[in-house]
């Protein structure tokens, strides 16, 4: 049973920096120079006041699983379970990435602290999720 | 109420091709075969019919998701249309064309319009399994698969158990409970020749299924079918003199979103389908309690529980114990649901199939399927782009 290969995402003029933002060990999000709303995936415009104006900026990179599914099916031979999860940032009410959750997946619960860990695949930095240790969570 | 457009357009006829996990026949061949029944049953020729229109546009990639056009479809039929439409999937779903075909004779710019949507999706994965978004040859996903693609998301199984997980979560739900939706569909689908899957199966067999993706489970995932369903919508006028007594639209809703494409809002325990709901009820004076029978959208039946609340037919949270144990939801229920089948046993015809079903109900051709008294039924479709309608006869 191994991970199936990543399929990866096109790099846009909206998206690249979300992408490649792991590069420096630090996720950024897009947020309203304006009114400080934060939002994902990123648009040409803020969803709260409408203002061009937005800018990646760095999050802490710690949330808490919203919701989860392990995934049992081998959608290619050989594939291993893994776990889909939507990620509400700390930053803001339902400021949501979706992603995976490293680590076994018995042990994923709703409402789980995790923080973000990086996957370089070619020029891709994909921002994973893993659980926060209770010694500092 | 009395200018809305809905209410100037009438379903009039209604068919639908043998089903096929594969058809030995050809998708063009499903869609006349379909089409021609329709015509036919509304006591239409093809020369009466001046408006076609399907969903969505075609296409040769996505594995038979769309393998007849409708310029295609005109042609072979020997329609000679005058106003010709075809929906896509950024709308309100499945639904998008019978909502076009509504306002194209409600605009009296045709008369009786054509309406189908045709599948060839098990033929497809035959040909190639490659011909879907996981095998693709595509080297990188863009658009709205991007977010979730690359984090092995390939199925719409994932993002639906995400709702299942927080719907189970929020509200205490379970899978004994969901599993009704599977139960309940099998056993209408053993009364239904068309049906693809007609053996029936308990409780304990779908629990008893292998997790697909957590807690979604075999039984809650439709399956993919080769077959098409028409419909002819005919403008009010000229319906009052044809074969059939005119299914009359009451009201229909619409509604995009969801799903994690854009920018995802609330807590993944209500679809954007509420908006469609609302603006369903609010164009009519009739009630949720009104429905006599309900053809919810089960492509997963996850999806049926929110479409249930988003339709009003349950309060909010209520929804999977209103299916448990089945007897509310079956044919001599309080409010029969899925009564051919839905698409988790009936096939996936792509939302279709269950307007069709609405249809054979209120005009009492269900045979050993038939509910009583079968006057008001909600449908509705989709899961990203929503649509809802409600018909009747009387
Ligand atoms: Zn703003």
């Amino acid at each position: 049973m191994t991970a199936p290969p990543r399929k990866l995402p096109v790099l846009d003029d909206l998206s690249g920096f979300f992408w490649t933002s792991g590069a420096d060990g630090v996720l950024r999000v897009q947020r309203c120079t304006a009114c400080g709303h934060w939002q994902h995936p990123p648009l040409p415009s803020c969803a709260q006041c409408h203002a061009d104006d937005l800018a990646p900026q760095p999050v802490s990179g710690r949330g808490r699983v919203k919701t989860f599914t392990i995934n049992r099916q081998a959608w290619t031979p050989g594939m291993a379970p893994f776990t889909f999860a939507a990620i509400e940032l700390d930053e803001q009410a339902e400021l949501y990435l979706f992603s995976n959750v490293t680590g076994d997946p018995e042990a994923v619960r709703t409402g789980m602290a995790v923080e973000v860990t990086f996957e370089q695949q070619d020029d891709v930095w994909l921002p994973l999720f893993r659980p926060v240790e209770a010694a500092h969570g | 109420m009395a200018d809305l457009p809905e209410r100037r357009a009438c379903i009039t006829g209604i068919g639908q091709s043998k089903v096929g996990r594969p058809s030995s026949e050809t998708p063009i061949r499903l869609t006349m075969q379909a089409a021609r029944e329709a015509v036919a049953d509304a006591g239409l020729t093809m020369a009466d019919i001046d408006g076609i229109a399907n969903y969505p546009m075609k296409t040769t990639e996505g594995g038979g998701i769309s393998p007849v056009g409708v310029g295609e479809a005109m042609f072979a039929l020997g329609i000679d249309a005058t106003w010709i439409g075809s929906s896509t999937h950024e709308g309100p779903g499945h639904m998008g064309a019978i909502f076009q075909a509504v306002m194209a004779v409600a605009t009296g710019l045709c008369r009786h319009v054509l309406v189908f949507r045709s599948v060839a999706q098990a033929q497809a994965r035959l040909q190639a399994r490659g011909s879907t978004l996981l095998g693709g040859s595509r080297g990188r996903v863009e658009g709205n698969n991007a977010w979730t693609v690359p984090f092995h998301a390939i199925s719409p199984a994932n993002m639906w158990a995400l709702y299942a997980q927080a719907y189970f979560d929020r509200y205490g739900a379970s899978s004994e409970q969901l599993g009704w939706v599977a139960v309940n569909g099998r056993r209408n689908a053993a009364l239904n020749p068309n049906a693809i899957y007609r053996n029936p199966i308990t409780i304990d067999d779908y629990m008893a299924s292998r997790v697909i993706s957590s807690p979604l489970r075999l039984y809650d995932c439709d399956t993919h079918i080769d077959g098409c369903t028409a419909l002819v919508i005919s403008c009010a006028d000229a319906a009052m003199d044809l074969r059939n007594q005119p299914i009359r639209i009451e009201a229909m809703g619409m509604a995009l979103g969801g799903i994690g494409q854009g920018i995802h809002t609330g807590d993944f325990t209500a679809l954007p389908a509420g908006r469609a709901g609302d603006m369903l009820w609010s164009r009519t004076d009739l009630k949720p309690r009104d429905v006599d029978n309900a053809q919810i959208y089960d492509g997963f039946s996850i999806l049926t529980l929110l479409w249930l609340e988003a339709l009003q037919l349950c309060a909010p949270g209520e929804a999977a114990a209103f299916v448990e144990g089945g007897t509310r939801i079956a044919l001599d229920g309080e409010l029969p649901m899925n009564t051919g089948g839905g698409q988790l046993s009936g096939g996936r015809w792509h939302g279709f199939g269950h307007t069709h079903e609405a249809c054979v109900q209120l005009w009492g051709r269900g045979g050993a399927r038939q509910v009583a008294g079968a006057r008001l039924s909600a449908v509705c479709n989709g899961g990203y782009g929503y649509g809802a309608l409600l018909l009747r006869t009387d």
